[in-house]
């Protein structure tokens, strides 16, 4: 029965992560992203990204509350699938709207704090991603969470990219983060304490 | 005060009738040299000819609005190639409509224009309230302007309109006045995105009296020799080529004459983001992104943003001794 179960979430999981990529390349394909297609693909990897990012902190703050760790078996198909958008995210950016111009691109990404924030959050995203081998796993022990938890700088930094890309107040990034600062409560420590105390009664 | 708005006083068909008929003037004269339009994506969902949709406008639909698309040149002064007349009218950031810049078309579908009414005052010696048909009398003259929205993308617009100082004579300024302000509609029933309050509504808009008064300056009320489409700005809008998209103002209802720089609704909203001069320039960042470089819709690739968004020989004197930084 359970080894049933698990192959069954991990294929949902990665069905749903890749259907959206699916429909943005079709879309993109047949001219279906309206007249800024390129803007487009950059606004939709980018709110991904973002979404998986989220997700990926999901099964931890379940873990937590329910005390049911089901979920982790997914944990780092969802991380991988976020720095993939990421990548993507970053390839549109630089490929379609900048046309790999360095002259144009070197300038934009360090220039304002929108692209800033951005950027640092892949730049912590990429030894996450290397190091999410279970070899690494077992190489890092106890290290290996230590290094994940940048994560949490990561995705704060991915939702204030996502804040700063518009010109006033969205309710969208607004949401996510603050979906993001509850992910993050649960974890500190006496949070974390009270709801093993709250489970064991 | 019980003035008798001019557009109650000229029949709507009598006006429409006249329009339609220069309109057809103009189509018959340019529809040979258009042969070679290359605008794939509108052609699909308009007619082929203007015979049948003519047959079926009423009052409400000018004939004007079931047109092809036409603009005198292919390119800018620059040689860069107009937006394409679907892109123009799809991609619009009007947030009376929507935060969503494909949904404004669909949102503002409907909106109607007719009767509609600028009432211009303030510093003047002449008030007046103008109505559609009056506006339209001040000529329409193609412009074929560059559009650079402050979130770093831009378009190529073949405008119709008139010069604002044109306006501005009729109702006789007074040496008081040095700014002009501008007022969108307020009308929530009928522009959904003024039920929330991301901005303070009405929107509204200001210019130097020098700015106002220059030549490039105008009041838009068509485009691509069409009426204005309710997605951008119909029936009258404000084009300032040498300044971001969201001085802009659209669907101006008022004009005023002040002798105080006014409060406009970006400098308002985040005083240190967005200013009143709001003049395109590539060396003065956004607080939060570059403005070096723009994405022209429907292209890949970058393009460096000129100052003056490329009007520099014609407004740069304007700012003598300004600081642009300080003044941004």
């Amino acid at each position: 029965m359970a080894a049933h179960k698990l192959p069954r979430l991990k294929i949902a999981a990665h069905a749903a992560a890749l259907t959206p990529l699916a429909v943005l390349a079709f879309q993109y394909w047949h001219g279906g992203l309206g007249p800024d297609a390129v803007g487009e693909t950059i606004r939709r990897t980018g709110r991904y990204a973002i979404v998986l990012l989220i997700l990926s902190l999901v099964p931890t703050a379940v873990k937590l509350i329910t005390g049911s760790g089901l979920l982790l078996k997914i944990r780092r198909i969802l991380g991988l699938y976020a720095f993939g958008y990421v990548i993507l995210h970053l390839v549109a950016f630089a490929w379609l709207d900048y046309g790999l111009d360095l002259q144009f691109l070197l300038p934009a990404l360090v220039s304002g704090r929108r692209t800033l924030a951005g950027l640092s959050s892949l730049v912590l995203l990429v030894p996450l991603a290397i190091t999410s081998t279970t070899w690494w796993i077992r190489r890092l022990g106890k290290n290996w969470g230590r290094l994940h938890r940048l994560t949490y700088v990561a995705s704060a930094l991915a939702v204030l990219h996502y804040a700063w890309t518009f010109k006033e107040w969205r309710v969208a990034p607004t949401a996510a983060g603050v979906i993001l600062l509850l992910l993050l409560a649960v974890r500190l420590p006496p949070v974390a304490g009270l709801l093993a105390r709250w489970r064991g009664r | 005060m019980n003035k008798i708005p001019p557009s109650e006083i000229t029949p709507e068909h009598v006006y429409l009738n006249r329009r339609k008929f220069l309109l057809g003037l103009g189509a018959a004269a340019t529809s040979l040299a258009l042969s070679s339009c290359e605008c794939p994506q509108q052609a699909e969902p308009q007619p082929a000819t203007a015979k049948p949709a003519a047959a079926e406008s009423t009052a409400e639909e000018p004939a004007a609005s079931t047109k092809p698309p036409q603009a005198s040149a292919e390119t800018d002064e620059l040689g860069d190639p107009l937006s394409s007349f679907y892109d123009i009218s799809s991609f619009n950031n009007y947030y009376e409509f929507s935060l969503q810049k494909t949904d404004v078309a669909s949102l503002a579908k409907g909106f109607h224009t007719s009767p509609w009414e600028v009432e211009v005052g303030g510093l003047v010696g002449n008030p007046q309230v103008f109505g559609l048909e009056d506006l339209l009398a001040f000529g329409q003259e193609e412009r074929i302007y560059r559009m650079r929205c402050v979130e770093a993308w831009s378009m190529v617009i073949p405008w119709n309109g008139f010069p604002l100082h044109k306006l501005l004579e009729v109702v006789e300024p007074t040496s008081d006045a040095a700014y002009v302000r501008f007022e969108t509609l307020y009308d929530p029933e009928r522009m959904p995105g003024q039920r929330s309050s991301i901005l303070d509504w009405p929107y509204v808009e200001g210019l130097r009296m020098d700015e106002a008064m220059h030549d490039l300056t105008i009041l838009a009320t068509g485009l691509y020799g069409k009426d204005l489409l309710p997605q951008n700005g119909a029936p009258i809008r404000l084009v300032v080529p040498w300044k971001y998209g969201f001085k802009c103002i659209k669907s101006i209802v008022k004009i005023d004459l002040v002798a105080a720089m006014p409060d406009t609704s970006w400098a308002l909203y985040a005083p240190n983001e967005y200013g009143f001069y709001a003049n395109v320039n590539p060396k003065v960042d956004h607080p939060r992104w570059s403005q070096a470089t723009e994405r022209r819709i429907g292209e890949n690739g970058r393009r460096e943003t000129l100052l003056f968004n490329g009007y520099e020989a014609e407004v740069a004197h304007l700012y003598d001794g300004l600081d642009l930084k300080a003044n941004f």
